[in-house]
C-alpha cells in the first residue's frame, strides 16, 4: 500500500465524523461514532492482544453509570464526567483483567463474560444508587459557555474527545508496546522467552482498551441523558464483538465499518420488526461460517490487488 | 436467624444446584468431546420448557412424556444444527464456535419471543408431585425433592455411562486422541453428532424440568446460561465430575449468601469464581494442562 494511503484514510475518516450528523440524523450519528470507538476498544484486545472479551459491556456501562451519576448529582460539564467514567472504568479493569488474563482463550472470554454479568447484578440490585431498572434517567448534558442539550451540539462538542480515543487507539498499537502486544499474541512463551513480562503487558491493554471503552460509554450514557441496564447486558458485549468481527480483528478500521454497519442496518429494520436478534444473530452465524476475515481486510485486498496486480492476496492472520 | 427459615434455603440451593448440575455437565460432555463452549446451552434450555408447553398446549401430552420427548426433540435440532454449523469450525480456534452458538443463541431467543411474547406461560404443576411432605414445621414440595433424586439420577447415570460402558470408552478415547481413535476404525465425526445430542438433551430436561417451577419464558435461559459458564469454570471445563459438584455447590453457596441478604444470591457465584481463579486457575476438578 502507498505510503500516502493511511494519511487520506485518517482525512476521509475525520471527513465523514463531521458530515455525519448532516447525513443521517443526529442521534443515529453519535451512536455510531461511540459503538464505532467500543469496538476499537474491543479489537485493540482481540486483533492485537488475542483476547476475546465477552465482558466488555462492564466497562462501558460501568463508566456510563458512572458519567451519568457524576453529571446528574453534580451537575458537571460534560468532559469531566466521562473523563471520571474512563478512569472508573479502567479501575474496575483492573481486578478483572487481572483475573481474567490467568486464563487464555476461550476461558478468558467465559470469565470476562462472568464479571460482567457480576456487575449487571451489582448495579440492578443497587437501587439506591443506580435506580436498578429504572436507571439513571434525565442525566444533563453540560457545557460551560456553551449550550450542548440538543443531540447535534453534543455531537460536535464531544467529536474532539472521540477522535482522541481513535488516536489513542493508533498510538497504541502503533508503539513499542502495540508491537510487544501481537508477538504476544502470536506466540507467548517466545515473547516471555524473550524477556517481556507479558502478563503485565495483557493487564496493561486490558485495562487501556477499557479505557477507551469507559469513554465511548461514558458519552453514550450522557449523550442519551440515560443509563441503562441494557448497557450493562451480555448483549452488548456480543453485540460489540460480532461489530468487530463483522468489520475484520485487527485493522481497527474494521470495527468502526463493522459499528456503523449493524447499527445502521438496526436502524432500518426498526422499521419493521422489534425482533433486531433474529437478523444479528443470523449475520454473526453467516460472518462466523463463511467471512472470518471481515469487511476492511477484504476491501483492502481489493484495493491494493486492482493496483498492483502480481501481489497476492494477504494472507489471514486474523486468527486470535 | 431461625433454623427452620436456614434449611428452606439450603434446600432451596439443592433444587438450584440440581439444576446447575445437569445444565454444567451438558457443557462439560459437549466441551470434553469437541472442545466447543456452547453458549446455546440456555437457548435450548428455554427450548425444552417449551417442548413441554407445547406438547401439553397443542396435542395435550403430560409432564411424564414430555419429560422423555421434549428433550429427545432438541437434541435432533441440536445434532442437525450440529451438522450443518458447527462441524465445520472444528479445526479452528474454539473461539469461532463460541461465537456461532452465541449468534445462535439471539437468533433463537429472539425467534421465540416474536412468536410467543415476553410474558411467561405458567406450566401446571404434575399432580403426582403437587403435594408437600413435612419435616418438623416445615413443608417441603414434593416436586423439588422429585427433582433432586431425579437430576443426581440422571448426574450419575451420564457418569457410568461414560466412565464404565464401552461407548463411554470410545467417547473418551476421542476426546482424548481423535486422530489415533480414528486410525482405529471408529467413524469419531458420527460420535460427535450423537454427544452434542446427548449434551443438549440434558440442557432441554433441565428445561422440562423447570417448567413446573419457573414460568416458560423465551428469556428463561438468557442468565442463566451466565451463571452456568460461572459453575464450569469453578468445577473445571471439561471434568464431569467437577461440573456436577461445582453445580451443587454453586447452588448452596448461593442460598447460603442470599440468607444474609437476598440480593446477593448471585454475586456470590462470581464471589467464589473470583476465588477458585485466583486459588486454583484451572478449577477445582480441572487439571492445569488441560489450557
Amino acid at each position: 500500500m502507498r505510503r500516502w494511503l493511511p494519511l487520506a484514510l485518517v482525512i476521509a475518516g475525520i471527513l465523514v465524523a463531521v458530515a455525519l450528523p448532516r447525513v443521517l440524523y443526529s442521534v443515529l450519528a453519535l451512536r455510531i461514532m461511540l459503538w464505532a470507538l467500543f469496538a476499537v476498544s474491543v479489537d485493540l484486545l482481540l486483533g492485537f492482544g488475542g483476547m476475546l472479551s465477552f465482558g466488555h459491556a462492564a466497562f462501558w456501562g460501568g463508566a456510563g453509570y458512572t458519567a451519568a451519576l457524576l453529571a446528574k448529582t453534580f451537575q458537571l460539564p460534560f468532559p469531566i464526567a466521562a473523563l471520571a467514567g474512563t478512569l472508573a472504568a479502567m479501575a474496575l479493569a483492573t481486578p478483572i483483567g487481572y483475573l481474567a488474563i490467568r486464563r487464555r482463550g476461550i476461558y478468558f472470554a467465559m470469565v470476562t463474560l462472568a464479571f460482567a454479568q457480576m456487575l449487571f447484578y451489582v448495579v440492578n440490585e443497587w437501587r439506591d444508587v443506580t435506580g436498578g431498572e429504572n436507571g439513571v434517567q434525565a442525566v444533563p448534558k453540560l457545557l460551560p459557555g456553551f449550550s450542548v442539550s440538543r443531540t447535534l451540539d453534543f455531537y460536535y462538542a464531544a467529536l474532539p474527545l472521540i477522535l482522541l480515543g481513535f488516536f489513542f487507539a493508533y498510538r497504541i498499537v502503533h508503539s513499542p508496546f502495540g508491537h510487544v502486544l501481537v508477538s504476544i499474541r502470536d506466540n507467548e512463551a517466545r515473547a516471555q522467552a524473550l524477556g517481556y513480562p507479558t502478563q503485565r503487558y495483557k493487564l496493561l491493554a486490558f485495562v487501556l482498551s477499557a479505557g477507551l471503552a469507559g469513554l465511548a460509554g461514558s458519552l453514550f450514557a450522557i449523550g442519551n441523558s440515560f443509563a441503562s441496564l441494557e448497557l450493562l447486558h451480555w448483549t452488548t458485549s456480543g453485540t460489540v464483538v460480532l461489530m468487530v468481527v463483522l468489520g475484520g480483528m485487527g485493522t481497527l478500521w474494521g470495527g468502526a465499518i463493522g459499528a456503523a454497519i449493524v447499527l445502521l442496518m438496526e436502524d432500518w429494520l426498526s422499521g419493521f420488526t422489534e425482533a433486531s436478534g433474529v437478523i444479528t444473530g443470523a449475520v454473526l452465524v453467516v460472518i462466523v461460517l463463511g467471512f472470518r476475515r471481515g469487511l476492511w481486510p477484504t476491501l483492502r485486498d481489493l484495493v491494493t490487488a486492482s493496483r498492483h496486480p502480481e501481489a497476492p492476496p494477504s494472507v489471514d492472520a486474523s486468527a486470535p | 436467624m431461625d433454623l427452620g427459615y436456614v434449611s428452606v434455603q439450603l434446600f432451596n440451593g439443592l433444587v438450584n444446584g440440581a439444576f446447575y448440575a445437569l445444565l454444567s455437565l451438558g457443557l462439560a460432555i459437549i466441551f470434553g468431546v469437541m472442545r466447543v463452549v456452547n453458549f446455546a446451552h440456555g437457548a435450548f434450555y428455554m427450548l425444552g420448557a417449551f417442548g413441554a408447553y407445547l406438547l401439553l398446549q397443542q396435542i395435550a401430552l403430560p409432564f411424564w412424556i414430555a419429560l422423555v420427548v421434549a428433550p429427545l426433540g432438541v437434541a435432533v435440532i441440536g445434532a442437525v444444527l450440529e451438522r450443518l454449523f458447527l462441524r465445520r469450525l472444528y479445526p479452528l480456534d474454539p473461539l469461532y464456535n463460541f461465537l456461532l452458538t452465541f449468534g445462535l443463541t439471539i437468533f433463537i431467543q429472539d425467534a421465540m419471543r416474536l412468536r410467543f411474547g415476553i410474558q411467561g406461560q405458567p406450566y401446571p404443576m404434575p399432580a403426582e408431585l403437587a403435594a408437600s411432605v413435612s419435616f418438623g414445621a416445615i413443608g417441603y414440595p414434593v416436586y423439588r425433592l422429585f427433582v433432586i433424586a431425579f437430576s443426581i439420577a440422571i448426574c450419575f447415570g451420564v457418569w457410568y455411562a461414560i466412565e464404565r460402558t464401552r461407548l463411554g470408552m470410545v467417547v473418551r478415547a476421542a476426546t482424548e486422541r481423535g486422530e489415533l481413535t480414528r486410525a482405529l476404525g471408529i467413524d469419531v465425526d458420527r460420535w460427535m453428532t450423537g454427544v452434542f445430542g446427548a449434551g443438549i438433551a440434558l440442557a432441554a430436561l433441565a428445561g422440562v424440568l423447570a417448567a413446573p417451577m419457573r414460568n416458560v419464558s423465551p428469556l428463561m435461559g438468557s442468565e442463566l446460561i451466565i451463571l452456568t459458564f460461572a459453575v464450569v469454570v469453578i468445577g473445571g471445563m471439561g471434568s464431569i465430575v467437577g461440573a456436577v459438584t461445582a453445580g451443587f455447590l454453586v447452588g448452596l453457596l448461593a442460598s447460603l449468601g442470599a440468607i444474609f441478604n437476598p440480593a446477593l444470591e448471585n454475586v456470590v457465584v462470581f464471589a467464589l469464581m473470583a476465588v477458585v481463579l485466583l486459588v486454583r486457575p484451572a478449577g477445582l476438578f480441572g487439571s492445569p494442562e488441560a489450557e
